[in-house]
């Protein structure tokens, strides 16, 4: 337990280092772009008085490193600052997106992992059968269209013919549990649609990976039943590639949105990173940035440790 | 006239119905065109309904969005500025400036120092009543050394603002200016508490409270019950969601989850349009498409070589293709038709090859070549109609190689750096407005670096001309000039194109913005 210990600590320390070069990267990238938030804000009506003073307002007349340390010194103490455009405390604004866009993710989560393990085991155990060849088919065609795509699709589908399902989002702190799963309901299908694919080919690779050993062999010749074979000796040694493709489109599923929150207008943290990049509110986007980086780092993370926790070759070895 | 007067009043106010309005005009042997009221009201419903929650789906709206009436620049901004507030003035549908939170307003014959008669007893959301001290703080808002506010070039000719009493404002200008009282209808002036700091609870006296507000996702408003104004505000409550894609605002139309959406996907709103519960409404308004050279940049400060590439551009074929077209043609002049002073009599200038070659074999230029820089941002379909110009301008032997750049940051790396690029203007409810904002030299816009000096001394006349037929004629040869010098090459003026459930309805729809001049929401009502 001490090795996981060792590498928790190491990684967090290594973690930090990253965040702060992100946070680096994106202050960098942001000032190189032409413009900053007077003139995108003020639009065609910058006049050189007006941006003058409004940069003395927001600070943006002091050097770049100056800026960089504020913010860095404000974030340490927790403290994500003020929007320059709208001068909204930026935790409160973030808070309301990060909850709209996690309760996305958990529940594509929800519903694709656990059905991407079963059909990944399926295609697996029927290997090379009408099903496998199906499930394959299907989910790679699934993953080979892009994700706008498949969201009209869905919408002309569900919610323009049929009308079964809104076509666009509307969360409110008001709404029941069950009101707010009706509303996400397609931005979930879809994202589940184009993240299955990936986790159930791993699934069904890593375990015919196994099945090949000759430990499955030795199983076979004693005479166990195949089904068994596979769901408690083969699935449980392949769970490490598994577990890393899992966790990388967790990821994904909370960072990588942004177009199907456009599709159906979902206020989640992606809309909000776009807008305020477009606008050059710079530390808005520092504080998204800080928190994919945080989700990426976290999530990684997690997955080193499930997939050295189920491979004990890796927890034991030096 | 009185006649009509009072029976166009007694139909506005319902006590006769439109029938009995039509023999009754015959009998005073006037015909029923000659109303305003009959003709505005034409396949609408006449009876404004109270009631019912309307939904919005717009794009222009973004999170970074503040209701600062400094920072307004956007739609949603706009939109939710006029359901909250009122200005002094309103320009009405007709173009006119009419009373708002100004009861009446008077000019001294110089037109340069200007009285305003407040509204009384006209209260604010928080119950505190509108006076002059107020007026004093929302206008002051914009001037001064440290305002930041896109207003403040607009109320740089204010010389001096003072309140005589509670109710009455006295605005003295640096020189006269005619059509002042328009500029108080800006969207940038609306009359907010003195003192304010903080904009973004929308405290005004308009139709409308602000229950809920999301920036660039969602804001609710409810009615205000204690609205002055009489036959507005006629929806319970308002929710505009800020809709950035095209399709999904389109498709939220057609699935009836919102009533209303702006700027329709010209390319499939024929579509939308065979829907029987959606009806399209376009005006023309006052926007139009530039490309913009500029004129002391060679080669464009060759007049002639300017006039080549005026005369090589098809026009007709821009708005059929790019506008799918819902739009008009423009004649090298941002005066639309529905503005006062526009001068008919000009020759509308067409797509001819010998006349381009012609100037450009004077012009001494032959072999030039020209870049055009464009971009989406510039406007909707700005790339195809670069490279359309550049097909048709290649048959009267000039060479435009078009740039694409990028949308980010193209007003500020591109618009007045390049010295050929395509810009946007929305326009601007008076000729004066409009022309001072970007055609007299001195001003801060002028993206073609224009000068003329006939046309700064014109354009200082006619703004303090209060003889309309004086002022006509100036404006007149002030188009001409425009037109035939100046290096701005206005191919087309774009609708807005605005989808509606078929239970919407209103009167008259202005054009000067989309949505009714943004203030749809207090104007139209439910069927």
């Amino acid at each position: 337990m001490n090795k996981i210990l060792n590498m928790v600590l190491k990684r967090l320390g290594l973690g930090l280092l990253t965040l702060v070069i992100v946070s680096m990267l994106i202050f960098i990238g942001v000032e190189a772009l032409p413009g900053d938030i007077t003139e995108a804000i003020l639009g065609q009506q910058a006049t050189e008085e007006t941006v003058a003073a409004f940069r003395k307002e927001l600070n943006l007349d002091l050097p770049a490193h100056v800026r960089y340390s504020q913010w860095l010194y404000g974030i340490v103490q927790g403290d994500f600052g003020m929007s320059l455009a709208n001068k909204q405390p930026i935790g409160e604004m973030i808070g309301w997106r990060l909850s709209n866009t996690l309760f996305l993710a958990v529940t594509a989560a929800c519903i694709c992992v656990p059905l991407s393990l079963i059909l990944g085991i399926l295609s697996a155990l029927y290997r090379n059968t009408p099903f496998d060849r199906i499930v394959s088919m299907t989910s790679l065609s699934a993953i080979s269209f892009p994700e706008f795509f498949v969201a009209y699709i869905l919408i002309a589908l569900l919610s323009v013919q049929f009308n079964i399902f809104p076509s666009m989002v509307t969360l409110d702190e008001d709404m029941s549990f069950f009101q707010k799963i009706y509303e996400v309901f397609l931005p979930c299908l879809t994202l589940s649609i184009v993240v299955m694919a990936h986790m159930m080919r791993m699934t069904r690779a890593a375990i015919i990976n196994v099945l090949s050993s000759p430990y499955i062999e030795m199983a076979l010749l004693k005479g166990i039943d195949r089904r068994r074979i596979i769901v408690e000796h083969a699935f449980p040694n392949s769970l490490s590639p598994v577990i890393n493709v899992i966790v990388l489109n967790l990821a994904y599923l909370i960072v990588g949105v942004v177009v199907v929150e456009v599709v159906f207008v979902y206020p989640g943290l992606g809309q909000l990173m776009v807008d305020s990049v477009a606008k050059r509110d710079l530390p808005v986007v520092q504080s998204c940035g800080i928190i994919f980086a945080t989700t990426y780092i976290f999530l990684n993370l997690t997955a080193d440790i499930l997939s050295r926790i189920s491979n004990p070759r890796l927890l034991y070895s030096n | 006239m009185s006649d009509l007067k009072q029976l166009e009043f007694l139909l506005e106010s319902n006590k006769i119905s439109r029938r009995e309005f039509i023999t009754r005009v015959s009998a005073l042997g006037l015909t029923a065109v000659a109303s305003p009221f009959l003709l505005s009201g034409l396949g609408h419903a006449a009876t404004p309904q109270k009631g019912g929650r309307l939904k919005m789906g717009l794009l222009g709206g973004s999170t970074t969005d503040s209701l600062d009436p400094a920072a307004l620049t956007d739609t949603v901004q706009l939109n939710i500025n006029w359901q909250t507030r009122n200005a002094l003035v309103e320009v009405d549908a007709n173009g006119q400036p009419v009373p708002e939170l100004a009861e009446s307003w008077e000019a001294t014959p110089d037109a340069a120092q200007w009285t305003f008669n407040l509204r009384r007893g006209v209260e604010f959301h928080n119950g505190k009543t509108m006076d002059a001290e107020d007026v004093l703080f929302s206008l002051n808002h914009h001037r001064g050394e440290k305002s930041k506010s896109g207003g403040k070039t607009l109320l740089k000719q204010i010389k001096e603002i003072k309140k005589t009493d509670k109710n009455t404002v006295v605005i003295t200008l640096d020189g006269g200016n005619a059509d002042f009282p328009f500029i108080l209808s800006d969207y940038h002036f609306p009359i907010v508490p003195n003192g304010t700091t903080d904009f973004e609870d929308g405290m005004g006296t308009g139709g409308y409270i602000i229950s809920k507000n999301k920036p660039g996702v969602r804001i609710i408003t409810k009615k205000n019950p204690n609205y002055w104004k009489s036959g507005r505000a006629h929806f319970d409550e308002i929710e505009t969601l800020c809709i950035s894609d095209a399709n999904a605002r389109s498709t939220a139309l057609a699935t009836g989850k919102v009533d209303v959406i702006n700027r329709c996907d010209l390319k499939t709103v024929h579509l939308l349009e065979k829907s029987p519960k959606i009806q399209i409404i376009r005006t023309t308004g006052t926007m139009h498409y530039t490309f913009a050279m500029m004129t002391d940049v060679a080669p464009f400060n060759n007049r002639d070589f300017r006039l080549a590439l005026k005369y090589a551009i098809d026009r007709e074929e821009m708005v059929k293709k790019v506008l799918s077209g819902y739009g008009a043609v423009g004649n090298d002049h941002p005066i639309t038709p529905s503005m006062q002073f526009f001068d008919k009599s000009q020759h509308q200038r067409a797509y001819d090859i010998d006349k381009a070659k012609f100037h450009l074999e004077k012009s001494g230029l032959k072999n030039e070549s020209v870049k055009l820089h464009v971009a989406e941002a510039a406007f909707n379909g700005a790339v195809d109609a670069g490279i359309l110009y550049k097909e048709q301008a290649k048959k009267a032997g000039i060479n435009i190689d078009v740039v694409r750049e990028p949308d980010d940051g193209y007003w500020k790396a591109v618009w007045m750096k390049k010295p050929f690029c395509a810009v946007y203007w929305s326009g601007r409810p008076t000729v004066d407005w409009m022309y001072s904002l970007t055609y007299e030299s001195t001003t801060k816009w002028n993206d073609t670096h224009w000068k003329n000096n006939r046309f700064d001394t014109l354009l200082l006349e006619a703004r303090s001309e209060l003889d309309t037929a004086k002022r006509a004629a100036m404006y007149a040869e002030m188009q001409r000039l425009v037109s035939d010098d100046c290096g701005q090459i206005i191919p087309m003026f774009a609708d807005h194109v605005m989808g509606a459930s078929k239970k919407i309805a209103f009167d008259k729809v202005s054009g000067v913005r989309e949505l009714d001049d943004a203030r749809n929401a207090e104007r139209w009502w439910f069927s």
